[in-house]
């Protein structure tokens, strides 16, 4: 829907235009033009729209979030930002949009492994980013793509060439710091043909308002093997949209973690597209408390036969949380032999929390093993007392029975430093007296 | 230790307990037997403090205090433990973080300090020994996945952990084979000491042969209707309950 914040968006573009990167590129300025006419017909999305019946992002039209013209590396606690990096990563860190070099941790990193700017990337021409950017997802998808593929500041390649299998995970860690700023970064991720790598995007920002507009394009080539981890934990008044798209080849392994913390209202997309023998695992965790509404919708789209896809979210909601969660499967006529799981389970605390869910099948194939469920309820009473009976008193109870709840996904991450920086994030969010960080 | 008079509970607008009235000492093991239905699980959910059961006359002392003014945790923390008919599967939490957790709840309600971690695995160790359990089930979910027989040595391992004062086991013969029953029998019979009182619940006398009672109580419809010694559970494996639930309806 065009209004009025779309038109003062649209009208400021041409004096933003020169800032962003890749003014030389036309194939890039092509791109923008077309994306910034698809926003400035539609605007973002609304909720008459199908994928947004759940999700009224109307919040963000009362106010103008703006681009910030440089990373402002200045606002960064260096000792806050070191908390939020992983020891044992390669990390790179994005500062309200824009890759920041100071803050990198690259050492040891092999030559042949790319890490750099996207925007650099573009000075430089690189063909990767002509040949990829825009290609897992098209700026029609829906208006925060648009807005992306228009807006974008900078954001990160990386490339991992056949073969090789990365040692540390590599880390994106993206920052907010300023008030009412809009963060929009393209990220392109290559994993080629039986390359192996660990990847971990951080969303996380000071204690504003700000809006977080990030698209993640990833390629997993032949028989390659990538575990993407996303981390929401965007500030309390933030808004996040995020999409992260995959394309996988022919016997291709891709294994999303999803940890949706943060944001007043964050919205979070996953799409795959699975090409022969691949396989994908999709696993979410979303915390709601307070006002919070956190959105994930995922489309795994079953392209060619044999193709297995795992997909497993949960969602604890407090207080006036809202949760949505929308998971689309879709088997084209040719996928036969599909094998595909879908699970969405809601955990609700309170009797104002909510939680929408809406699994769809589209299955056009006709040998094929597809299943779903979805549960939406409370704490089981049975359980509860039953811990009581051993001593636990009611209030701890209920926290060591939601905590192993959210725990269940928490355990799938093998990384563990990064296990502990999620673990530690739910304990956060939940405090859990009387469970212990040592969880058996 | 205990003390039951007139015990009269409701579930909704039906009476499921009728005026049960009953003393166990310490040291003392008492039988409850008596037909499905009968109301002996009631009475064990009302000892421990399950909620859904409306007390609707008379009184339960234990220790001299008033039981029923308890929170269930509380009452477990007192010692009053209550080993299952149908032990809760409780996935994501583990055995051995839970017993922890109790036995830490209760050391601190009598004013101890934590339990030392190694003397807590030596403590586990032993009694997953006694009870002839893998170590492996410490490490499990509690009762995710356990067999029937399985779950019932899970109970009968807590309360080997727990060492409560009063053991209240709500049929924990049924769904064992000989072997397991004889495991737990010896289980329940290590803890026989002259300061705990045991109520066992059962439906068959078989329990009975491998851990003896000093008194047998017959509950039917709601009410005790007999109470004797040892010989009274052989009496009734040969004459089944029916002519002491003819004595209720008259
Ligand atoms: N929650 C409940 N709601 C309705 N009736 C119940 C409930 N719990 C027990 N009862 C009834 O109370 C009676 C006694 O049940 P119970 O104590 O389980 O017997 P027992 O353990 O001796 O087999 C039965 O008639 C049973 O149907
Ligand atoms: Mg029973």
């Amino acid at each position: 829907m065009n209004t009025a914040i779309t038109s003062r968006y649209v009208a400021e573009y041409d004096a933003l235009a020169p800032t962003l990167p890749g003014q030389s590129l036309l194939w890039l300025q092509q791109l923008r033009r077309n994306a910034l006419a698809k926003f400035s017909a539609n605007g973002f999305p609304s909720p008459r729209e199908e994928e947004w019946r759940y999700t009224n992002v109307s919040a963000i039209e009362k106010k103008l979030f703006t681009p910030s013209l440089n990373q402002l590396s200045n606002q960064v606690d260096a000792n806050w930002l070191k908390t939020q990096q992983l020891a044992d990563a390669w990390s790179v860190v994005l500062i309200n949009g824009y890759f920041s070099i100071e803050y990198s941790q690259l050492e040891g990193l092999p030559e042949s492994i790319v890490i750099m700017s996207i925007a650099d990337a573009l000075v430089k021409k690189s063909p990767l980013v002509e040949s990829y950017a825009g290609q897992a997802v098209n700026h029609q998808e829906h208006g925060f793509v648009a807005f992306n593929t228009a807006y974008f500041t900078d954001g990160v390649l990386v490339h991992v060439p056949a073969k090789q299998v990365l040692t540390k995970p590599i880390q994106l860690l993206h920052i907010v710091t300023q008030a009412d700023a809009m963060a929009t970064t393209r990220t392109v991720i290559l994993v080629d043909e039986l390359a192996e790598a660990q990847v971990i995007e951080t969303f996380v920002g000071l204690d504003n308002s700000y809006l977080t507009d990030a698209v993640t394009e990833v390629f997993v080539g032949k028989a390659a093997y990538l575990t993407l981890t996303k981390m929401q934990i965007e500030s309390e008044k933030a808004y996040h949209f995020g999409g992260t798209y995959v394309r996988q080849a022919k016997d291709a392994r891709f294994t999303h973690h999803n940890f949706a913390f943060g944001g007043l209202l964050a919205r979070c997309d996953i799409h795959t597209d699975l090409d022969q023998a691949s396989e994908c695992e999709l696993n979410g965790l979303y915390l709601g408390v307070k006002r919070q509404h956190i959105d994930n919708h995922t489309r795994i789209n079953h392209l060619k036969p044999h193709a297995i896809s795992r997909e497993m979210y949960k969602g604890v909601l407090d207080d006036r949380a809202k949760g949505v969660f929308q998971g689309r499967v879709i088997v084209a006529e040719d996928a036969q032999k599909t094998d595909s799981q879908m699970n969405n389970r809601n955990l609700l605390l309170s009797d104002d929390a909510e939680a929408d869910t809406k699994p769809q099948l589209e299955i056009y194939a006709d040998d094929v093993k597809c299943g779903h469920g979805v549960t939406v309820g409370q704490l089981d009473e049975k359980s509860i007392f039953y811990l009581q009976s051993r001593c636990v008193d009611e209030e701890t109870a209920r926290n060591m029975l939601t905590f192993a709840f959210a725990n269940e996904m928490v355990d799938k991450i093998k990384i563990k430093s990064l296990h502990d920086k999620v673990l530690e994030q739910v304990l956060v969010r939940f405090p859990q007296e009387g469970v212990e960080k040592d969880w058996l | 230790m205990l003390s039951i008079k007139d015990l009269t509970v409701n579930v909704g607008d039906k009476q499921i307990l009728k005026g049960i009235n009953l003393e166990i000492k310490a040291g003392e093991i008492h039988a409850i037997m008596g037909p499905n239905g009968s109301g002996k699980s009631t009475l064990s959910h009302v000892l421990s403090g399950k909620a859904g059961y409306e007390v609707t006359g008379g009184s339960v002392m234990y220790q001299g205090k008033d039981l029923l003014d308890m929170a269930p945790e509380i009452r477990a923390r007192e010692g009053v433990f209550l080993a299952f008919q149908y032990p809760v599967e409780i996935p994501g939490v583990s055995n051995i973080y839970l017993l922890k957790a109790a036995l830490n709840a209760i050391r601190k309600h009598h004013g101890l300090s934590e339990v030392d971690a190694m003397d807590f695995l030596t403590l586990v160790k032993h009694k997953v020994k006694l009870l002839e359990m893998d170590e492996k089930f410490l490490y499990r979910a509690v009762n995710e996945g356990f067999s029937g027989g399985e779950k019932k040595r899970n109970e009968i391992l807590q309360m080997a952990i727990l060492e409560p004062k009063l053991c209240i086991l709500d049929e924990t013969d049924s769904g064992l084979d000989i072997d397991a029953l004889k495991v737990v029998a010896e289980g329940v019979n290590s803890l026989r000491s002259e300061n705990r009182g045991f109520l066992m619940i059962t439906h068959y006398q078989r329990l009975l042969d491998y851990i003896k009672p000093d008194y047998v109580h017959v509950l039917a419809n709601g009410k005790i209707v007999k109470s004797g010694g040892a010989e009274l559970a052989l009496e009734l494996e040969e004459k089944g309950y029916g002519w002491l639930e003819g004595q209720v309806a008259a």
